[in-house]
């Protein structure tokens, strides 16, 4: 379905593929406050994908428009080559996308098991009363469901904690189960939304590990927003670079680190 | 046990004990891993299947007879099966710490020359690789979790499921050569060879035969008349001779059955879900679960906590003695049996120790109380003495015979003399045959006798015929007076305390003892809290009266215990000093494994010793620290100088006389 013909590999040896979504001159308003301004990008099928920008530039607001939470008031998003409709949340993770949260969004009173496995959600189609009485398809379900829950935390190597209750657990490994929860909907495009944010820097590089391998591994598409550079630059395969709602840069992390209107948003000039 | 052991006979081999297995009890469990959150199965008849797919696939890839090959990662059974399918192909298996650096790894990898290096996953691999350069011999690398490995280059590196693949499909063309080879071994082929961490210089490498792992597992499993049925929980260091021995030597010989916890830190819920009846740790781990333990009471409700206590003091007067089946009166025993109920039941199963039936403690010096606690629950922990060079085994503690200051009698086929000195040699089928590429070393610790120097000090006691260890033998000296010095005695009672973190004695030559102590700053500074005791410092909580005179009271009670033996009373600690810094690695008073080093502490501290000495009431002295940037600072403090008191000697000083 997707155009391969442009598809390239990479130094490290991944495939990236087709154009899996593209925004196309994105705007969005909230009342009088214009969020995101007239932004183009698109993403590819395998690539790590940044978003980065200072403080109130409109990154989180960009990731919600492509996750299809927010609908912008002008411009079209394309999912897999078709204009994508308006949508519910419950919708859009049909699709095969998943995301994370800034601010973390777990039950906190649950175990990780619990919250990971509501990730399954989307593949058990037994009735309440089935599942209930625990019979025939709920059981079968429950079983091959719970098995893609258990690779996934093999995966982010959180089994010591796969009994405990999240409100007990470290901010990192919170973001950690968060992380579990979205990769157990085994999505097609992963949605980071600053996925480093109060981390120490052991932390960084185990959750930066984690998402080479997501990508290396299951071959998942994934767009991050992210404050802290270095792991931006070292992570992406392209970042775009936005600032006052508008894109002031596209590119490989070389070619945006070099790009004088980054440089100076990041560094600060002074805006008339 | 008969039984089991008939179809023993001649099978001179781990190889040949697998085989054995197989045919005695082919369907029972030989393997157990939790994985995906279930514990996942073998049975002997398949572990036999997966080394042997194995061993073909080692041979397919040009492993030869006497090659040697590295095994590094954790406890899985995976690995488990790479050094009986080493074995079986005439290799050496050599186990590696898995947490040792790249820089360690080269030189070990180096030295036995492994051309073949069987890791478990990405983290080990890249280490290998890091050092591939240095190492000559080094040809192929078989990795266990392809997980990031997935870009690596693949022409010397294999997939461990895919040698087994590959393995499968050659099975014609080498089944004969692999029956072949597994013939040859004999009792004095090499069955493993296990590296010393080595406190002073290089690792050596223990070479161990068939004999001495297959005797050595067989007197111990009599000993505790280990069967089929056991259970253990492997989780400590495969590079390590007990786990060898534990979970192949005695797993092999009496075929129980080995469950590989699911990540390090899964392994005390891990615990509890196999209730093993046999089990090891180091003291250090019984001491964290009782601490862990009586945290956990203090925050428990007033009834509960009331309950705990009351019957955990029941149980301290009389569980060791029903426990060693000494006469016991029949309402403390009722009242045992309703304290099991109520505490001692649920808290074994708690901690995972419900179905232990052996245990054992060994490596350092327990504390009686940490000791006591679990014997008086009624699990059977004992000590045992050992080394590498012995593959373990020295002294045991028998049934019935278990104190927490012995380290046990004589293990089955050990032989043991004392020298002059004190020091422990011993003799047993366990004696290594040598250390690799190291003659002067082999030479030095092995005499032609077959006599091997422990290092260590010790006696026999009198009246139980059970070894004490006493110290290091080149730390043990002796008084003015002729009588024995031995530091570590002393420093361990100390230190048994939990407000002590760490204790120096001195006294060699002299007419007296004198000591330093270091307070522990969590426990102390807890206790301040709790007693409303304000302090700004280490400096000033160290120099507090209300401290100091708890430790004069510590130093009180060790005195007394010191002068009731007979050897040691003249190691009294007659005046002693509560440090004002803590002594640390960085400022080498002490090495990174906490050891002290004794000769540079003496050195730097001379002038507070002298003050000990002199009988002056305090010394004001500066000390150079080294901060953790590398800046250097210095602390200046004066210390007073406290007078211990002295507990009157039973008998008069026996080892003068020796």
């Amino acid at each position: 379905m997707l155009d391969q013909s442009d598809s390239y590999v990479t130094e490290d040896g991944r495939t990236i593929g087709g154009v899996v979504m593209e925004m196309k001159n994105i705007t969005l308003r909230f009342g009088g406050v214009v969020a995101i301004k007239d932004i183009s990008f698109d993403i590819r099928e395998g690539e790590i994908r940044a978003i980065i920008g200072p403080n109130g530039a409109g990154k989180s607001s960009m990731l919600n428009v492509i996750s299809g939470f927010y609908v912008p008031q002008e411009g079209t998003v394309e999912f897999h080559g078709k204009p994508r409709p308006q949508m519910r949340p419950y919708e859009v993770a049909r699709q095969g996308i998943a995301r994370t949260f800034q601010n973390i969004a777990l039950f906190e009173g649950m175990t990780v098991l619990d919250n990971v496995m509501t990730g399954r959600l989307n593949y058990m189609k037994s009735g309440l009363l089935r599942q209930a009485f625990w019979k025939g398809q709920a059981e079968r379900e429950e079983t091959a469901n719970r098995e893609v829950v258990e690779k996934v935390i093999d995966f982010l190597e959180i089994q010591h904690i796969r009994k405990t209750p999240v409100a007990r657990l470290p901010y990192g490994l919170k973001k950690r189960v968060e992380l579990a929860r979205a990769l157990a909907a085994e999505p097609k495009l992963l949605l980071l939304d600053e996925p480093m944010a109060g981390m120490n820097v052991e932390e960084k590089e185990d959750m930066s590990r984690f998402i080479l391998d997501v990508n290396d591994e299951f071959g998942t598409t994934i767009a991050l927003i992210e404050h802290d550079m270095g792991v931006v630059m070292d992570l992406s395969d392209r970042v775009v670079v936005m600032d006052y709602g508008k894109k002031i840069g596209d590119g490989t992390p070389d070619e945006v680190r070099n790009n004088q209107d980054v440089i100076d948003a990041y560094l600060g000039v002074a805006h008339d | 046990m008969a039984q089991m052991q008939s179809g023993a006979a001649g099978k001179l081999s781990l190889p040949a004990l697998l085989e054995r297995n197989v045919s005695e009890f082919g369907d029972k469990p030989a393997y157990r891993e939790k994985e995906f959150g279930i514990w996942q199965c073998w049975t002997w008849a398949e572990t036999a299947k997966e080394i042997e797919s194995l061993a073909l696939g080692l041979i397919n890839l040009g492993v030869n007879e006497g090659d040697f090959i590295a095994i590094i990662g954790g406890n899985r059974p995976y690995l488990y099966w790479s050094m009986v399918a080493a074995q079986s192909v005439g290799a050496i298996p050599v186990p590696l710490y898995q947490d040792a650096n790249a820089e360690e790894m080269a030189y070990v990898l180096d030295h036995c020359g492994a051309r073949f290096v069987i890791a478990a996953d990405q983290e080990q691999v890249d280490k290998v690789i890091e050092v591939q350069d240095q190492l000559h011999q080094f040809e192929h690398l078989i990795y266990l979790d392809p997980r990031g490995l997935r870009k690596y280059d693949h022409r010397t590196l294999h997939e461990y499921a895919h040698v087994q693949e590959q393995g499968r499909a050659a099975h014609d063309e080498w089944i004969d050569e692999l029956k072949a080879r597994r013939a040859k071994l004999t009792y004095d082929s090499t069955c493993v060879m296990l590296y010393t961490s080595g406190t002073t210089g290089k690792p050596k490498g223990v070479v161990l035969s068939n004999r001495n792992i297959i005797e050595s597992a067989k007197n111990a499993c009599e000993f505790d008349k280990l069967k089929q049925t056991d259970e253990i929980l492997a989780y400590l260091p495969m590079a390590w001779v007990g786990d060898f021995i534990f979970s192949i030597g005695q797993a092999y010989w009496s075929g129980f059955c080995v469950n590989c916890p699911e990540s390090p830190e899964t392994m005390m819920t891990d615990l509890r879900e196999i209730g093993p009846s046999y089990y090891f740790a180091p003291p250090r781990v019984f001491e964290t679960q009782l601490t862990n333990v009586m945290i956990r009471m203090e925050d428990a409700g007033n009834f509960k906590r009331k309950m705990f206590h009351y019957f955990m003091a029941h149980a301290k007067r009389v569980g060791p003695n029903i426990l060693d089946g000494k006469p016991v009166g029949l309402m403390d025993r009722l009242k045992y049996a309703l304290g099991n109920v109520m505490v001692y039941g649920p808290l074994k199963d708690t901690l995972g120790f419900g179905n232990v039936r052996v245990g054992y403690t060994a490596g350092e010096a327990i504390g009686p109380e940490i000791f006591d606690f679990y014997r008086s629950l009624g699990i059977n922990l004992k000590q045992l003495y050992g080394q590498t060079e012995a593959t373990v085994f020295i002294t045991v503690q028998p049934d019935g015979e278990v104190r927490a200051d012995t380290v046990g009698v004589p293990a089955p086929d050990v032989e043991i003399r004392i020298a002059d000195n004190g020091e422990i040699f011993y003799r047993s089928p366990g004696t290594f045959v040598e250390y690799y590429k190291n003659p002067e070393s082999t030479a030095d610790t092995k005499d032609p006798e077959g006599w091997v120097a422990t290092g260590d000090a010790g006696f026999f006691e009198d009246e139980t015929g059970h070894l004490r260890i006493i110290d290091r033998a080149k730390d043990v000296g002796k008084m003015a007076d002729g009588g024995m010095f031995a530091p570590k005695f002393v420093e361990n009672k100390l230190k048994f305390y939990p407000d002590i973190l760490e204790a120096v004695l001195f006294g060699n030559g002299k007419d007296r003892c004198v000591a330093f102590i270091n307070i522990d700053l969590s426990a102390v500074g807890n206790w301040a809290e709790r007693n409303n005791i304000a302090y700004a410092s280490y400096q000033e909580l160290a120099g507090h009266p209300k401290v100091l005179a708890s430790i004069q009271e510590h130093v009180a009670e060790v005195n007394k215990s010191v002068a009731a033996d007979p050897m040691l009373s003249g190691c009294q600690v007659h005046r002693f000093v509560v440090l004002h810094k803590e002594l640390d690695a960085d400022d080498g008073e002490m090495t990174r494994t906490r050891k002290v080093r004794r000769r540079i502490v003496e050195e730097k501290f001379d002038d507070i010793i002298a003050a000990l000495y002199d009988g002056s009431s305090e010394i004001s002295t500066t000390t150079e620290v080294t901060y953790e940037d590398g800046r250097k600072g210095a602390i200046s403090a004066t210390l007073s100088i406290i007078d211990a008191t002295l507990a009157p000697t039973a008998q008069n000083n026996r080892v003068a006389a020796e």
